[in-house]
């Protein structure tokens, strides 16, 4: 039973990472009608806001000790945190909570980047095909990424968790169980309350604002809501905006549980793509549910036990759904009729 | 009395014969290879080949590889300190190029990556004319270059390749490994696991799921169950999976002990700090302090796993703070031209170019077999490993094993992993026999 418990919350905690990439991924889809291949790379350029933050709050006063030689003979360096010396204990905090604190920097960032992405190459292709929106994306995302390694190398940058949330919270002895029987990792079950937060925030905008009004006006029906005067362009490329920073403020907090590489966001992208085919094209609802439902699976089908009734199911699971809902429901889940159905 | 006719026939014959008797000593003759074999330098430049990742996810130890590499052809055209060649013993290397030629080489990315590691080999083979390749970081990229290159008559001298495959059931004749493997792992940390963790452990083993991860599997298991240790459970995870936390979960009430990682670059980067998240270093099971074990580690994951590596016990092939002359040649050298100490992947592949330069100079020709000759069997020191055999049976070489453990104290960023045992060579020599495979034949193919 506590295996089986243990395995739904990294089910959840990994479809909070897929919902929060796939639901910018269907804003993108639903009001500007592109398929955006750079989407992950977003996610990735998140978690480079998280080690740009900590490359900068870590910056040092590098002093030469003539005292001390290195093995190959040069004076060895000596390093102070310049934060520390500024601000004392408080830098150290500040150094600490780097990850969680870098949301601040990863917001503006990744709104003027989703922005400067959509006006300066992505609206030119809106009444291009399908096909070449993926080209030109898929492009763009591998520019991003190279950028990102010729900066900070191929080699994973660890992240680490702020001192106060490490090691894992004994959830069983909140159950009655006895101790030890059910522990889940302090950052693991951070990482899902922000995405139910971050989602649940995504669609209050989206429903109880009269930009948010405008904006599911306008995904029903642009022309329309375009003939009663109203700039949805404008608004559109806020919502692209708005998905970047969705999609970089879950890299950010993604980041202690994995070092990112300039490779993560291809890693994710394929992912996310099967997950807003399963929820439905378009459908906001669908790809959240369809990210929780896919990593719960793929949770479950790494079980031993699952694994020894299906060798290599855990491999192929996501695929498997992917296939078996484009044959008995092309739209998705959640799907609109007639969208992405033939 | 006899008499002797001749005719058109006999007189060609006799020719024939004439031409072939008196050609026959310079078959003998050193250098007299010439066209026979795949890019003889003879009468062009001499080319090596060096195929490591500069992109995907090994490309920072690929690229160290290179740096050593480029270091390497320096000190064997005479230029820098010298570096390995004042230390190698026996060498024959004067420090004038090879054969009194300079060097040249070119260079390849195999992007972490078989198939580009098989076509970038053959590239340097069939339009740059390198006489030899080296350089891998994985044991796909390893074994497909040496089977292209015993196929074109080309010296494979390995980088990074730790698979018991390289030098058993997929060796060549044309590749050689300086590299230890998985099964000198095994045998070289499982008396230092009985000493740290005792006799009566319970190990749950996470394993990438390609040749390498097979093979260290086999060999960790089969060493720590002849310590006594018993295994719970062999689970194969994906190569290049992110997210761990679906394989940790089932460890915490599988009755495990001791956690074995048989995972490598990324992968183990990812798995251990998660391993640690999960809390399995505060736990306790059997009534013991829960373990994890690393068994084969390198400097630049350790930096890569930060915070979560301090402890952890693994082995390695070798490490820059060793205080033999050979290591302190080679780290000052590196040091000096690259600011910082030189990684295991650096190390083993300066090794192999000197190696292979070495034994050219020995076999007075680059005419492959004769350089195989002269590799096969060539024990030496002074390279940072103590006394080192390169094995004619399989072309490993069989030297010390280093026992690490991750530095709980780090006095500086390189400083991530100390030296906490060494295993003697005699210890990690084991029947070649073992791993079966095949050298194949000396003579070389044409390109």
């Amino acid at each position: 039973m506590n295996v089986f418990l243990a395995q739904l919350l990294n089910g959840l905690d990994k479809g909070g990472a897929y919902a929060l990439i796939a639901l910018g991924l269907t804003l993108v889809f639903g009001t500007l009608g592109v398929v955006n291949f750079a989407h992950g790379a977003l996610f990735m350029l998140g978690c480079f806001c998280a080690v740009t933050f900590r490359y900068l709050i870590t910056l040092e006063t590098v002093t030469i000790d003539p005292e001390k030689l290195s093995p190959w003979g040069s004076p060895v360096e000596v390093r102070t945190p310049l934060v520390q010396n500024w601000f004392g204990d408080f830098g150290a905090v500040l150094v600490d909570y780097s990850v969680p604190i870098s949301i601040l920097l990863a917001i503006p960032a990744m709104l003027i980047i989703g922005i400067a992405m959509e006006r300066g190459l992505i609206k030119h292709f809106y009444k291009r095909s399908h096909a070449e929106q993926i080209l030109v994306t898929f492009g763009l995302a591998i520019v991003l990424q190279e950028i990102v390694r010729s900066f900070f190398g191929a080699n994973p940058v660890p992240q680490p968790i702020p001192s106060d949330l490490r090691g894992a919270a004994d959830i069983g002895v909140w159950f009655g169980m006895a101790a030890h029987t059910l522990t889940y990792p302090w950052w693991r079950l951070i990482y899902l309350l922000f995405s139910a937060v971050v989602i649940g925030g995504v669609f209050a905008f989206l429903q109880f604002t009269t930009f948010g009004m405008v904006v599911r006006a306008g995904m029903a029906d642009r022309e329309t809501v375009g003939l009663m005067g109203i700039d949805i362009d404008r608004r559109f490329t806020i919502v692209f905006g708005l998905a970047a920073v969705v999609a970089g403020v879950a890299g950010v907090m993604y980041t202690p549980l994995l070092a990112p590489n300039y490779h993560l966001g291809m890693d994710f992208l394929v992912l996310s793509f099967v997950v807003v085919v399963v929820g439905g094209m378009g459908s906001l609802p669908g790809a959240v549910a369809a990210g929780f439902l896919l990593g719960i699976l793929q949770s479950f089908a790494s079980m031993t036990e699952v694994k020894s009734l299906i060798p290599g199911i855990d491999q192929v699971i996501i695929y498997l759904v992917a296939v078996v809902i484009l044959l008995v429901r092309p739209r998705g889940l959640m799907g609109r009729r007639g969208i992405m159905e033939n | 009395m006899t008499n002797f006719r001749t005719n058109r026939r006999g007189l060609l014959k006799g020719a024939g014969a004439g031409i072939v008797a008196l050609s026959t000593p310079h078959i003998f003759t050193k250098g007299a290879w010439a066209q026979n074999f795949c890019n003889d330098p003879t009468s062009g430049k001499i080319v090596f080949g060096f195929n490591v990742p500069q992109t995907g996810s090994y490309a920072e130890e690929g690229l160290e590889q290179l740096k050593a590499y480029e270091l390497a052809v320096k000190h064997i055209n005479g230029e820098g300190d010298g570096g390995l060649l004042n230390t190698l013993k026996p060498a024959a290397l004067k420090g004038n190029g090879v054969l009194g030629r300079k060097v040249e080489y070119v260079t390849g990315d195999t992007q972490t990556n078989t198939d580009a590691a098989r076509d970038g080999a053959r590239r340097m083979i069939e339009r740059d004319k390198a006489i030899m390749v080296t350089g891998s970081v994985t044991s796909g990229e390893a074994i497909a270059q040496q089977s292209l290159c015993q196929e074109m008559g080309v010296i494979y001298m390995s980088g990074l390749t730790h698979s018991n495959d390289t030098t058993g059931k997929d060796k060549r004749r044309y590749g050689f490994r300086h590299f230890f493997n998985a099964y000198q792992s095994g045998v070289a940390i499982a008396p230092f696991l009985a000493k740290e963790y005792g006799t009566d452990r319970r190990a749950y083993h996470l394993t990438a799921d390609y040749t390498w991860g097979w093979t260290q599997e086999e060999s960790i298991k089969n060493a720590t169950e002849a310590l006594g240790w018993e295994t719970v459970a062999t689970v194969r995870t994906p190569l290049g999976l992110g997210d761990y936390s679906q394989y940790l979960t089932p460890v915490l009430n599988s009755g495990a002990d001791v956690l074995i990682l048989n995972h490598y670059g990324h992968d183990m980067v990812n798995s251990l700090p998660q391993a640690v998240q999960f809390g399995l270093r505060e736990r306790q099971a059997n009534g013991k302090n829960f373990e994890i074990v690393v068994p084969m580690f390198s400097e630049l994951m350790a930096v890569g796993a930060g915070e979560a590596v301090k402890g952890i016990i693994g082995t390695s092939n070798w490490q820059w703070s060793l205080d033999d002359e050979g290591t302190k040649a080679f780290t000052k050298s590196y040091g000096e031209a690259y600011g910082q100490p030189p990684s295991q992947s650096a190390h083993t592949g300066y090794v192999q170019a000197i190696l292979y330069a070495d034994a050219v100079e020995r076999a007075g020709t680059f005419y492959p077999p004769e350089v195989i000759k002269a590799l096969e069997g060539f024990e030496f020191d002074g390279m940072g490993n103590g006394r080192t055999v390169y094995r004619d049976t399989d072309h490993q070489c069989f030297k010390e094993v280093l026992v690490v453990r991750g530095n709980e104290n780090p006095s500086s960023r390189f400083d991530v992993l100390n030296v906490i045992g060494r295993t003697p060579r005699e210890d990690v020599t084991y029947d070649a026999s073992i791993f079966g495979g095949e050298l194949g034949p000396y003579e070389p193919n044409k390109c």
